[in-house]
């Protein structure tokens, strides 16, 4: 890191700030949104819902570590989504580091949830 | 020429530091609309991932649960949160699309981007209602 880049008179403005999230946010809605259109072919396949069909789909490794990487980018594009929203109106910086905080570690226990979920079936 | 433009910007009420009674007076083009509805929509599915993961896990988990998740989403209080969650993915997903497209400088023209913008609207509403009345059995 540059060391121009640290303490109060960093950079936090121009070229290429913020670009990583911007780029991941784009990475992740797109693994999810072919997700969704693997679910869908699915569901024009089988038709009914059944719970063999249902339990049997997610016990397929591939579709496993997809849904994983689909839940993944979810919690990832919801902490850049809700990060924004607490940037934007929330002024002292006390309360909206404490926010962003529990947004974080509320995302982390969904994602081990989302874990325990997949891998018991 | 400087006296039309006087006379349009009377008319313009000016917004500075939105309050929340101007919000309500304050008309958003369509492109606005889906925005903040974007970010509400976002909001909702955020806050709600417990509830949509513990769905997901009745679903799974067992045969037994699975007849438990049947019985509990066939309460009429809880369709009508599915509902609300399934309207909530839609417009995100339709809304994401378009912002996707857009930055593939596709439909950035101003009647172009009015125009998909008052087509996300409707289509999230669209789906919303085919799901919800799949959901209520009228078809």
């Amino acid at each position: 890191m540059p060391i121009y880049q640290i303490g109060p008179k960093r950079l936090v403005v121009g070229a290429h700030y913020g670009l990583k999230e911007w780029i991941i946010q784009r990475v992740t809605a797109i693994v999810m949104v072919v997700f969704t259109i693997v679910l869908l072919i699915d569901y024009c396949i089988t038709g009914s819902a059944t719970y063999e069909g249902w339990a049997g789909l997610f016990s397929n490794q591939f579709m496993k570590l997809l849904t994983f990487l689909a839940l993944f980018s979810l919690f990832y594009h919801a902490w850049i989504g809700v990060r924004d929203i607490w940037m934007d109106y929330i002024k002292p910086v006390s309360i909206r580091l404490t926010l962003q905080v529990l947004t974080v570690l509320y995302l982390v226990a969904c994602a081990a949830y989302a874990v325990q979920i997949l891998w018991k079936v | 020429m400087v006296d039309a433009q006087q006379d349009v910007k009377k008319d313009r009420p000016v917004y500075r530091n939105i309050g929340l009674a101007q919000l309500i007076k304050y008309r958003l083009p369509w492109a606005g609309k889906v925005s903040i509805l974007h970010r509400i929509s976002g909001a909702a599915l955020f806050l709600l991932l417990p509830f949509i993961l513990y769905l997901f896990d009745q679903s799974l988990a067992s045969e037994m649960s699975y007849q438990k998740f049947q019985a509990f989403t066939s309460n009429i209080f809880v369709k009508i949160i599915c509902l609300g969650l399934i309207w909530s993915f839609l417009h995100h997903f339709c809304a994401g699309i378009r912002y996707l497209l857009l930055d593939l400088e596709i439909g950035v023209d101003k009647s172009e981007a009015n125009r998909s913008a008052k087509f996300v609207l409707f289509l999230g509403l669209a789906l919303t209602a085919i799901v919800g009345l799949k959901m209520f059995g009228l078809y």
